[in-house]
């Protein structure tokens, strides 16, 4: 079938995940007249959500307020957030999660049959929704079981899109492959939501899945769309060492420790409060993830870390938990430790260390969901609003998917039906068939000199080493220089894989290419900015520097290939820029 | 012979299921064995009818049905005939717990408890029809 | 001398091949890999055309299903230690299709699920809800245990009765069907029944009992499927006897 030819809809929705299907089910309600499309590279219940444990926060306790959410969440970003945004989050986040209550979701509950809610990290309040320790799993699964009502809702089930097309400055489509068969087609859309995750996977050890390796964000940025925040990324600070598999915050606010080789509980060195035998919200072990993090390499620099067969790693202590609290409230913390390390953390300690884990950057987009390109549309991990600034607060985006992505959807319905219904024009069908020969062009590439797996793992390594956890003019400009060289060298790499069916050395070849672009806007805003806020940490400029930085960064891709960096100010509306305090 | 694949057309593969699928894997035979079972305990109870009619009928008739009885390829088949029958019996009692979830003031009835009650049941009523017929 | 382990892995090309046909790799035996960390070695470092499913590699997504030395298993919960000192034999899935190596289709269960209705039928249905409806922790218990299936589809690999019914529900359509009856907040009973009582459906069952011992997570569907039969049979017999009562 010539890709040409193809399919129309009035939204297309990019990736199934939490995001995503929220916001199918928007654009289904907000218009019975629209038809809407998920195009998902896997089956929707694969998606990263699935693996999210610790919980979803939402006002609803009611010595609780939207304020102090709202709070929480500002300081927690250090200042770096969308105040307007903020307060419009922490007032839907409730709603959403009711709605999806009313939708099926097991929630964990109290005796008497209310939403149970537990303390997580960086909030002063306790708010966060669980469903046990997989409530990523049950959100995701009660969202897609839910989504199979909407008859009108079309799946295209495992077709990666590699391409966004645009018409006039207008995203009008996608080009996409089928991945069972390799056909490439063009799908027309008026509008295109990005709901495809972040990218973790541009990192060595990360708690992310295979699957994310920030495929819309480079989509978006190829299509004139700026990213934002990117040099922001998230460190969890427990994660398991090899695998990388995360060891959710809630291990914390049920009470764990993190201690180091002598039993010590060290956090009480980096101004994160007083130990105490029960956890202090906002305080210790609760803080905020980035501030965690840091004291980490601070401990490994001092000699304080154990050495482990993987590297450093601490301690987290949960025996004095219980038997009972452990195997209720943490059973899937159990059972990874179990499978995965061999240990029972009822009666031993986990070896953790910090881990990439989210990205606070993504496709800029406004506080409904739209990027400045007409048509193209964003929520969830791809996108940056910003709610979640400098650093993220645990339990903030299992929300955020579900409030940006019902409002993306209904923003893009808003646009679509007032959209023109012309057909794809003459320009995009070029574009469409240029794609295709390009795909074609990747795919029956004969010679080649390296692997992907070899450019992959040295581009990992490579913005690791450039822009890990702390971070320094030197160690950026090298891996700018890196990842020039391993894009050129990407050029010319080997495809072993030629064949149509089902070709998944192919697709990583396409994820590859994804993940050099976002890299390169990863260490490209690192570098320009010079100072250090919430999770991106300058060894060389240590301070927090609201003259100059008090804003948002902008990257531009340029005609040549290379990069622009702009800067956006920050609207302060109700809290001005103050000390992060925790432990105080 | 040649392959002809249509681009864009892959032809999925469909293994085949063998006639003797349940041959090759333990579980699936004994599952087999348990199905079959049925046939036999169909039998006894046939078997357990023409008794009772031949009770009915009257001494000639029981004692025909004795001598029928104690015919060797009768004993041989009565015989697999039991141990079908405890086969079945054992196989689901200790299924029943899978299919039977008993809540007692709140908290689930272990399965051991649930296959149990079934065993000493199936004690009971043997022992209560040994008292019958050897006293 | 390091250790060494033969992983023996099924290919298909439909572009070359009418058949399956089983390629030798031969892999470093690393005491932390799982046979899915296996895979990854050979198609990063000694055969970039192996084609297969994974993700999360923490048991959670259930993409990696395959066929390990003849049992259904997700193959990032697997390890290479386990079957020392090996070969390995890898195939892809039991009763589907196969696309390519070890990827099957599975587009019958995904045109199958949404006939049980999984999702919650609830009468009082709000565009904006304004609190949550009530649910003790033993009104969670109940069905809990249900809503843990991540369809990864071993159960449907290992019942015997979905290779040969093809009209067959399977076990995970028919557990997720129970998770929402059993939910205490669902009103949809009546509406699955028509669906699930039926040949197709719980009475296609024999309690074979192997997806059971399959699931990687503790569903336990054979249960879900026999307790159904029972609700679907007293159901049957209350209907037959007092017809006045609207079911």
């Amino acid at each position: 079938m010539a890709a040409e030819a193809g399919s129309v809809h009035d939204i297309l929705v990019i990736g199934g995940g939490g995001a995503g299907l929220r916001a199918a089910i928007a654009a289904a309600e907000a218009d019975a007249r629209l038809s809407v499309a998920i195009v998902s590279k896997v089956y929707p219940m694969r998606s990263h959500t699935v693996s999210a444990e610790g919980g979803a926060a939402g006002v609803i306790k009611s010595a609780d307020s939207l304020e102090l959410h709202a709070y929480d969440t500002v300081s927690g970003g250090d200042w770096l957030c969308d105040q307007e945004a903020v307060e419009a989050f922490v007032a839907e986040a409730p709603r959403e999660l009711l709605r999806l209550e009313h939708w099926g979701c097991p929630w964990s509950r109290e005796p008497d049959g209310h939403v149970a809610v537990r303390p997580f990290g960086g909030m002063k309040q306790l708010r966060t929704w669980y469903a046990a320790d997989k409530t990523g799993f049950h959100m995701l699964h009660t969202l897609f079981q839910t989504s199979l009502k909407y008859e009108r809702i079309t799946r295209y089930d495992e077709w990666y899109v590699t391409r966004l097309l645009v018409d006039d400055g207008r995203v009008c489509g996608v080009v996409a492959i089928e991945l069972m068969s390799g056909r490439v087609e063009m799908i027309a859309a008026k509008a295109v939501i990005l709901c495809t995750g972040g990218c973790g996977r541009v990192y060595p050890f990360t708690t992310n899945a295979n699957i994310k390796t920030g495929d819309g964000m480079a989509l978006a940025y190829r299509a004139g769309a700026p990213l934002k925040d990117m040099e922001f990324v998230q460190y969890h600070p427990t994660g398991l060492p090899f695998t990388g598999i995360l060891i959710t915050e809630a291990a914390r606010s049920e009470g764990g420790w993190l201690l180091n080789k002598d039993g010590y509980r060290y956090l009480q060195d980096y101004d994160l409060g007083r130990p105490e035998p029960t956890p202090v919200l906002r305080s210790m072990e609760l803080g905020p993830r980035d501030r965690l993090s840091q004291a980490f390499v601070k401990e490994v620099e001092k000699g304080r870390a154990i050495d482990g067969p993987h590297g450093p790693v601490v301690h987290l202590d949960l025996r004095h938990l219980g038997k009972e609290v452990i195997t209720t409230k943490l059973p899937f913390v159990r059972e990874l430790c179990l499978d995965y390390e061999g240990i029972d953390p009822i009666r031993q300690l986990i070896p953790v260390r910090p881990v990439v884990h989210y990205m606070m950057g993504g496709v800029h987009t406004d506080i409904n969901g739209a990027t400045p390109v007409p048509g193209l549309y964003a929520a969830g991990e791809t996108a940056c609003v910003s709610i979640n600034g400098a650093n993220r607060l645990g339990s903030n985006s299992l929300p955020e998917c579900l409030v940006f992505g019902a409002r993306a959807g209904q923003a893009a319905a808003e646009y679509a039906a007032s959209a023109a219904s012309a057909g794809p024009s003459a320009p995009v069908r070029t574009q469409a068939a240029d794609e295709r020969r390009r795909l074609d062009g990747l795919l029956h590439r004969d010679g080649g000199r390296e692997p992907i797996s070899a450019i992959r793992t040295e581009m990992q390594q490579a913005v690791e080493d450039g822009a890990g956890i702390y971070r320094s003019a030197d160690t950026l400009a090298k891996a700018i220089d890196k990842l020039r060289e391993l894009r050129e060298r990407y050029a010319v790499a080997r495809i072993e894989d030629h064949s149509r069916t089902f070709n998944t050395e192919f697709v990583a070849a396409l994820e590859l290419s994804c993940m050099l672009d976002v890299a390169d806007a990863i260490v490209r805003c690192a570098q320009s900015r010079e100072e250090s806020r919430g999770a991106h940490q300058r060894i060389d400029f240590p301070a927090r520097d609201d003259t100059r930085f008090l804003a948002n960064s902008l990257i531009y891709r340029g005609a040549d290939g290379g990069a622009r960096v702009e800067y956006l100010p920050v609207t302060i509306t109700r809290w001005p820029p103050a000390e992060r305090v925790y432990g105080r | 012979m040649s392959v002809r694949y249509t681009e864009f057309h892959p032809r999925w593969y469909r293994p085949p299921m063998s006639v003797f699928w349940w041959a090759g894997r333990r579980s699936y035979l004994i599952f087999v064995l348990r199905e079959l079972s049925s046939i036999f305990t169909a039998w006894s109870v046939v078997f357990l009818l023409l008794l009772v009619h031949a009770v009915s009928e009257g001494s000639r008739q029981y004692r025909q049905f004795l001598n029928l009885s104690s015919n060797p390829w009768m004993l041989t088949l009565n015989v697999i005939t039991l141990a079908f029958l405890v086969f079945h019996a054992v196989t689901w009692f200790n299924l029943a717990p899978q299919a039977m979830v008993v809540r007692l003031r709140g908290n689930r009835v272990p399965r051991s408890a649930i296959a149990g009650a079934h065993y000493a049941g199936w004690a009971l009523l043997s022992a209560l029809a040994a008292w019958l017929i050897l006293r | 001398m390091a250790d060494r382990i033969i992983l023996q892995v099924s290919r298909y090309r439909p572009e070359r091949e009418l058949e399956p046909t089983t390629q030798e790799y031969e892999i470093p035996l690393n005491e932390e890999w799982a046979v899915l960390d296996g895979l990854n070695h050979v198609k990063d470092t000694l055969d970039g055309t192996l084609s297969y499913r994974w993700s999360c590699r923490m048991g959670i997504c259930g993409s990696c299903g395959m066929t390990v030395n003849g049992e259904p298993r997700l193959t990032c919960a697997t390890f290479l230690t386990d079957y020392r000192p090996g070969p390995i034999r890898i195939e892809p899935l039991h009763n589907f299709p196969v696309i390519r190596d070890l990827v099957v289709e599975i587009g019958d269960f995904m045109r199958k699920l949404p006939q049980v209705k999984p999702w919650l039928i609830h009468g009082e249905d709000t565009a904006a809800p304004q609190s949550e409806l009530l649910q003790t922790p033993a009104d969670l218990d109940e069905y809990k245990q249900y809503s843990m299936c991540i369809n990864c589809m071993l159960c449907y690999s290992a019942c015997p009765i979905v290779g040969l019914e093809e009209d067959f529900l399977g076990p995970a359509a028919i557990a997720l069907a129970q998770r929402y009856n059993l939910d205490s907040r669902d009103e949809g009973a009546d509406e699955r029944l028509d669906v699930l009582s039926t040949a197709a459906g719980v009475w296609g069952c024999t309690f074979v009992g192997e997806c059971t011992k399959a699931c990687p997570k503790g569903v336990d569907p054979a249960g879900a499927i026999q307790r159904y039969k029972l609700t679907a049979a007293t159901d049957s017999l209350r209907s037959f006897l007092m017809p006045w009562r609207s079911s």
